[in-house]
C-alpha cells in the first residue's frame, strides 16, 4: 500500500501580531492557534490519493506539546497516523534545522512514498521547508502541484503551475511535492471521526529517537539563520491628503495624472 | 552555542516564575524549572526575570573563514532564454553591494541553447557570466539544475547567491541551501552588506505585519531570494564583463523527473507587469460597480486589480488579487478605489511609484502609506473622474473607433 506522509504545523490564529517596541518580542499574549491553512490543502489531497487509490496516511509535526492539537485535527479529517517531534533541543529553528529536523523524524518512522506539504506557512511565509525537506531525504520534489494526475505503481503524475506553462511531470517515487492552494477544497473534521479517534496515541519523539544525533544540527545550534531584531513595518511619512468636496477631488486628481502624464 | 542557563538554586519564588516567558517555554519538571521546545532564545527571561535565575549563554560558533568565499552570484531565471526582468533587477542590487566590499558580480545562466543571450546579461555590468549550456537543461527540473548550482558555487565560492522569488527561483533556492548546510532568506525587501561580507537581510513575516532583521553570521553562501519588483534594474552600461562556458558533467543531469508535456498558458494580461493599475477594494458596493472601477482602468490603460475579500466574492480574476497572498505588483501609479488598506494588501503594492488612494474614512490605514491620500467617497468621485477624462481624450484624439 503507498505510503503517504503529510507535514503540517500550528501557527497562531491569527496574523494580527504586534512587537514590542521596547522589547523586539512578538506579542503573543492570548492568541489561539491553528493548522496552518496552507496545510489542509496537503491533508486534503493526501485524502483524495487515500481515498481512489488505497494509502496510509500519517501527518507529521514538529513544536512543543500542544502542538498535537493539529495532529488531532489531521485524526478528524481522516489521517491514520501522527507523529510529532518535541524536544527543547529543537526550541529556535529556523528553515534548515527545521527541515532537518523533519527529515529525521520521516526517516525514523521508515521512507514514504509519497510526502505531501503545503506551499507555505502563515507566520513564517518562506515556503522552503518542503524543498530543504526533499533534500535531505535525497529525494526529488516538485513545487506549486495544482492537480494530481496519476498514482502508478512507481511514480506520481502531477501539474505545476508555471507563470507561463503548466507542465505535467512524472515524478518517481519517493518523492515530496508542495500543494498550492485551491488544489482541492478542505473537508472539514468531522464529529464521526472525532469520536472514532479520540483514544488513537499521537507518537512522540525526540533528538535521541534521531540516527543522527549531533545537538548541532538542530534548533538554535543548527541555524545558520539568525534574527538580529524585529520590528513594526514602517508607515511612509512623506504624503498628501486632499479634502474638500467631489467636484474639487476630481479637479485635483484629473490636474495631477495630467502633470503625471498618465493622461 | 546559545542556551539558556536556569540556575535553580537562586530561585526564592515560585511564584510567577512561569509568566516570565510570552512562549510559554518554562515549565516545572517536578521541582527543577526547565525550558521546554516553545524557547525561542529570545532572552527575555534573562532581562525581566528574577535576578540570578536565567542566563542566556552564548557559546562560540565555528565560523566559516568569510575570505575564502568571494562574489555576490545572481542566478538567472528565465523561460528558454527570455531573461525575467528579477534578475537584471538582483544584479542592480548586487552591484550595489559588490561595490562596497570591493567583490565581482556573477550570473549563474543554465538551460538549454540559451550562450548567445549570455552578452545580454553583460550589458548590465556583470564582471562574469558562467554558461551552463545543455539538452538536459531544458525544462527545469530539481536535481540538475541544483547540481548545477553546487557545481558553480565550489568552483568560485561566492559569498552571497541572489535568486528571484520566482516559481523556480523558491524551489531551487532552499534546495541549494540545504545542499551547503547554509542559511535562506526568503523575500528579502532590504538588502545591504556589511564590511565582513556578512548580508543584512530584512524580510516581511507573519503576513506583513512585522519585519525581520536577519543574518547568516557563520556560513558561506549566504542565499537570499527577492520578489520580482522589489529593487530595480541597472542602468545599461558598455559591457566589461566576460562570459564562460562551462561544462555540464553526465552525472549533474541525474533525474526521476521526467517532463511529460508543456501547456503553454495565455498571453500574460498579469497585473505585475502591468504600469499602472486601479484596485477595487470592498468600498466597492455591488458587483455591478466594479463597471465603474474597470472604466476608470481602461481610460487610463491601467488593469484592474482586487483585494482580497473582492476575490473571495467572485468580482474579479484571482489573478488580480494584490497582496501577500496575491501578486505583489510595483506600478508606475496605483489608484486603489475603497481599499481600507490592511498590511496583507499593501505588503504587496507598497513599491509602487505612485499611490493615490480614495477612501471615505479620513482613519484608513492605506493613508498611512498613500503618497496622495483623498479623503472622499469613490461614488462622488469616479463617474465626473471617468467623465473628465473622456473629454479631455476625446480633444486630443480625434479618431474614436467606431
Amino acid at each position: 500500500m503507498l505510503r503517504i506522509t503529510t507535514c503540517i504545523k500550528q501557527v497562531p490564529g491569527t496574523t494580527k501580531v504586534e512587537v514590542d517596541e521596547e522589547t523586539g518580542v512578538l506579542k503573543r499574549d492570548g492568541i489561539e492557534s491553528k493548522m496552518n491553512p496552507y496545510d489542509l490543502y496537503a491533508l486534503e489531497t493526501a485524502l483524495k490519493i487515500k481515498e481512489k487509490n488505497g494509502a496510509e496516511l500519517r501527518v507529521i509535526s514538529m513544536g512543543p506539546p500542544q502542538a498535537s492539537e493539529v495532529i488531532k485535527e489531521a485524526y478528524m479529517m481522516g489521517a491514520d497516523d501522527g507523529l510529532l517531534l518535541s524536544d527543547r533541543k529543537f526550541a529556535g529553528a529556523d528553515v534548515l534545522s527545521t527541515a532537518y529536523t523533519l527529515s529525521q523524524g520521516i526517516a525514523a518512522q521508515g521512507m514514504p512514498d509519497l510526502i505531501i506539504c503545503g506551499k507555505q506557512t502563515t507566520d513564517g511565509d518562506t515556503a522552503q521547508v518542503g524543498p530543504e525537506i526533499a533534500e535531505f531525504l535525497s529525494i526529488p520534489h516538485v513545487a506549486n502541484v495544482i492537480r494530481i494526475r496519476e498514482i502508478k505503481a512507481e511514480a506520481i503524475v502531477v501539474d505545476m503551475d508555471l507563470p507561463y506553462a503548466v507542465e505535467t511531470v512524472e515524478i518517481a517515487f519517493p518523492c515530496l511535492i508542495t500543494v498550492e492552494k485551491g488544489i482541492y477544497q478542505p473537508r472539514l473534521p468531522s464529529f464521526k471521526l472525532k469520536k472514532a479517534t479520540q483514544d488513537r496515541p499521537i507518537h512522540q519523539l525526540c533528538l535521541k529517537d534521531f540516527t543522527d544525533q549531533n545537538e548541532t544540527r538542530y534548533g538554535l545550534k543548527g541555524s545558520p539563520t539568525q534574527v538580529v531584531r524585529i520590528f513594526p513595518p514602517e508607515a511612509n511619512t512623506e504624503r498628501e491628503t486632499w479634502e474638500g468636496s467631489g467636484p474639487e477631488l476630481v479637479g485635483m486628481i484629473h490636474d495631477r495624472l495630467i502633470t503625471e502624464k498618465f493622461i | 552555542m546559545a542556551s539558556i542557563k536556569i540556575h535553580q538554586n537562586n530561585i526564592k519564588d515560585r511564584d510567577g516564575l512561569l509568566e516570565v516567558c510570552p512562549f510559554n517555554a518554562l515549565e516545572w519538571e517536578g521541582e527543577e524549572l526547565v525550558t521546554n521546545a516553545s524557547c525561542k532564545m529570545c532572552k527575555l527571561c534573562a532581562k525581566n526575570g528574577p535576578e540570578g535565575v536565567f542566563e542566556f549563554k552564548d557559546d562560540p560558533v565555528a565560523v566559516v573563514d568569510k575570505s575564502l568565499w568571494k562574489g555576490i552570484a545572481v542566478y538567472v531565471d528565465h523561460d528558454n532564454g527570455k531573461i525575467h526582468p528579477v534578475t537584471y533587477e538582483l544584479i542592480g542590487k548586487a552591484k550595489e553591494m559588490a561595490a562596497k566590499i570591493d567583490h565581482p558580480v556573477y550570473a549563474v545562466f543554465m538551460g538549454a541553447g540559451i550562450t548567445q543571450k549570455a552578452d545580454e546579461i553583460l550589458a548590465y555590468g556583470v564582471d562574469e557570466v558562467f554558461v551552463y549550456d545543455h539538452e538536459a537543461l531544458t525544462h527545469f527540473r530539481i536535481e540538475p539544475y541544483t547540481a548545477v548550482m553546487e557545481d558553480f558555487i565550489n568552483r568560485h565560492k561566492p559569498t552571497i547567491v541572489l535568486v528571484g522569488g520566482t516559481t523556480v527561483g523558491r524551489s531551487l533556492a532552499p534546495r541549494a541551501a540545504a545542499r551547503f548546510r547554509t542559511g535562506l532568506t526568503a523575500d528579502c525587501t532590504i538588502l545591504d552588506v556589511q564590511e565582513n561580507t556578512d548580508l543584512d537581510q530584512i524580510r516581511p513575516a507573519f503576513g506583513g505585519n512585522i519585519m525581520a532583521h536577519i543574518q547568516t553570521p557563520a556560513h558561506r553562501p549566504q542565499f537570499a531570494t527577492v520578489r520580482y519588483k522589489i529593487f530595480s534594474a541597472p542602468v545599461c552600461v558598455d559591457p566589461t564583463g566576460v562570459v564562460t562556458i562551462c561544462d555540464v558533467e553526465e552525472q549533474m543531469l541525474e533525474s526521476r523527473i521526467r517532463v511529460l508535456e508543456v501547456a503553454p498558458k495565455q498571453a500574460s494580461t498579469s497585473i505585475e507587469d502591468a504600469e499602472v493599475i486601479v484596485v477595487a477594494g470592498r468600498g466597492v458596493k455591488q458587483e455591478k460597480d466594479m463597471e465603474l472601477v474597470q472604466r476608470l482602468a481602461d481610460l487610463l490603460g491601467a488593469r484592474l486589480a482586487a483585494t482580497r475579500p473582492l476575490i473571495e466574492a467572485g468580482w474579479a480574476d484571482p489573478k488580480t488579487q494584490i497582496g501577500l497572498s496575491g501578486r505583489t505588483v510595483k506600478p508606475k501609479l496605483i489608484i486603489t478605489c475603497g481599499v481600507s488598506g490592511a498590511v496583507q494588501f499593501t505588503a504587496g503594492m507598497t513599491n509602487a511609484d505612485l499611490i493615490m488612494a480614495i477612501n471615505n474614512d479620513p482613519g484608513a490605514s492605506i493613508f498611512d502609506i498613500a503618497h496622495i491620500g483623498i479623503q472622499g467617497d469613490l461614488y462622488d468621485i469616479l463617474p465626473d473622474l471617468i467623465e473628465k477624462i473622456e473629454a479631455t481624450e476625446e480633444n486630443v484624439c480625434t479618431t474614436i473607433p467606431e
